[in-house]
């Protein structure tokens, strides 16, 4: 398992200068964008927000919100391309590793690319003033958690579909929707009430509650690990059929 | 007492697969075959496309698992101690399977953490294994910049960086110019020498002559016919052929006139072509100009394993 970790930290060191671009600076991007510009528009008193400035809102979200993103960039299409004849893992399983440690490994350096970026943003809230406690740190592992209950199920499926192109079908009919209903921009609070029951399953909610309420210090340890339970639950879900889907593709 | 070493061993080895969808049959690319492979030689699967030769690989490299009969690679089950034998092995698929954004270097680097080798026995191996495939000067550019021939030299190089007893080369030299193929056979033939035992499939007569000492003609999942590439020529092919050309027909009547004469063992009859398996290939032409035939031109030449494979499978394309 730490072997095929190693493998894709090796070539990371070699390739990583084009991963920046897509994982840190887009979400920044947004950051100055919508919290900054939109939120001068929004007032601070918006009932909705409960006095909050809606840039100490929107970043906790948005931070959630990018993981989902890396946690599906970095699962999708490289395990994807890793599956397809020729690529990485076609190599790895005639090594002494199993299919497992192939996916457990590629697993861990998936949480490792989403908690590097997930730090950089937390840093760069803290420098802006959108985090209002310290426990806004907890939201490196609560971020990675949740790019990795997207990251893993995604990487369960990608390994069992043939065809490259159905994986990009993930981006237009899962992401999208999930960054704009999930709570990212507004309070669910706000929407009629068939989506905002349909939001409360959605996993990204879960994570951009869990992210909001550490970053503004109102977290309850209760509804907090709730949170926790539901996407380290989605994360065990995805490693249970990962172990079955990577098995099935590359012991044929 | 010198005993000779079985590295693999196959009982009624079997592969099937399942149906794909509801309308399809299960499918059996291997069925029930026997056969065992010996420290030091190589061995070859000779076959068309679709013969299950790539299946039986699969099997021995442990990443497919075995669905009837019984097999020991390195004495050990592929079922339970994949592990352990995937430690020894070397493995080179058809496909190259480099990583085209890294260097040459760097592919074979990458390929030690699998093994969990130490840095330092690594990167020494790497460099022995650049001279050894004759890349030394490429080691620092990327895969991308190099040949069809080169590119499979790195890969043989790279399935040697855990030192395998035991090298699994499937279809090797599919794809390359004669020149590279010729280096890739000094090269196969180099760790022969070095005491590796290789076992490769191929579709070429001529790489299965020139390389293996035994062999296995498979076809449709079976095995057809095995031995020393001698041993079949001389049991299923006679020592010589005599190829007649003809222009603007006539070769159907010079081949009744053959057979009736029985000059020849085998006589297949191709389009403006008559193929004549004869002890004797001289004499036979003698003898056909004996009998007022005269062909366009005619070619006396010893048997080769493609006759061999020939005689067995028939002419027709098996697709």
């Amino acid at each position: 398992m730490v072997r095929e970790f190693k493998y894709h930290l090796f070539r990371y060191r070699r390739t990583w200068r084009g991963t920046v671009v897509i994982s840190v600076v887009n979400p920044l991007l947004f950051l100055l964008a919508i919290g900054l510009g939109l939120g001068r528009v929004v007032s601070d008193h918006a009932a909705s927000l409960h006095g909050t400035a809606y840039l100490a809102f929107f970043a906790p979200g948005m931070l959630a919100a990018a993981a989902m993103q890396n946690g599906i960039v970095e699962s999708a299409f490289p395990v994807s391309r890793a599956t397809a004849p020729g690529g990485s893992y076609a190599v790895a399983v005639t090594t002494p590793l199993e299919p497992s440690d192939i996916m457990l490994g590629h697993v861990m350096f998936m949480a490792l690319r989403i908690a590097m970026s997930a730090t950089a943003f937390v840093v760069i809230m803290a420098a802006l003033g959108a985090a209002k406690s310290p426990r806004v740190l907890l939201d490196i592992p609560a971020t990675t958690l949740t790019g990795l209950a997207f990251a893993v199920p995604t990487a369960a499926w990608a390994a069992a579909v043939a065809n490259p192109q159905t994986v990009s079908r993930l981006f237009k009919w899962v992401i999208m929707p999930l960054y704009l209903f999930s709570g990212t921009f507004f309070p669910v609070s706000q929407l009629p009430l068939v989506l905002r029951v349909l939001a409360y399953i959605t996993p990204l909610w879960h994570g951009v509650q869990l992210c909001r309420s550490l970053s503004l210090g109102t977290a309850s340890p209760a509804a907090a690990l709730g949170h926790v339970a539901y996407l380290a639950g989605l994360c065990l879900l995805g490693i249970f059929l990962a172990r079955r889907t990577y098995r099935r593709r590359l012991y044929v | 007492m010198a005993a000779v070493t079985v590295l693999v061993e196959a009982n009624g080895l079997t592969k099937r697969y399942p149906a794909k969808d509801r309308k399809s049959e299960p499918f059996t690319a291997v069925d029930g075959i026997d056969f065992s492979m010996r420290q030091g030689e190589v061995f070859g699967f000779l076959g068309p496309n679709g013969a299950g030769k790539s299946s039986t690989m699969r099997m021995l490299a442990c990443v497919s698992p075995v669905t009837g009969g019984t097999l020991t690679v390195l004495g050990m089950d592929p079922a339970t101690q994949g592990r352990a034998i995937r430690a020894r092995l070397g493995v080179v698929a058809q496909d190259d399977a480099l990583d085209s954004e890294l260097t040459v270097r760097e592919n074979l680097l990458i390929y030690g953490l699998y093994f969990g080798l130490s840095k330092s026995v690594v990167s020494e191996r790497a460099e022995e294994l650049l001279r050894f495939a004759q890349l030394e000067e490429k080691g620092p550019e990327k895969v991308s910049a190099l040949s069809g021939g080169m590119r499979r030299r790195l890969t043989i190089a790279r399935s040697l960086l855990n030192q395998p007893e035991l090298l699994l080369l499937d279809e090797p030299t599919t794809g390359l110019d004669p020149q590279a193929r010729h280096i890739l056979w000094d090269k196969l033939y180099q760790l022969k020498q070095q005491g590796v035992t290789l076992v490769l499939t191929t579709h070429y007569m001529d790489e299965a002559e020139q390389l293996c000492d035994r062999l296995i003609i498979m076809h449709m999942g079976g095995i057809l016919a095995q031995g020393s590439p001698r041993q079949l020529i001389d049991e299923h092919a006679s020592r010589e052929v005599l190829e007649l050309r003809f222009e603007g027909g006539g070769e159907a009547v010079a081949a009744e006139k053959i057979r009736d004469a029985r000059l020849c063992e085998r006589l297949e009859v191709l389009p403006s072509r008559l193929v004549c398996s004869t002890e004797d290939g001289e004499e036979a032409l003698a003898a056909v100009h004996r009998l007022g035939i005269k062909p366009a031109s005619a070619l006396v030449r010893r048997s080769t394993l493609e006759d061999v494979f020939l005689s067995l499978t028939g002419r027709s394309l098996v697709d």
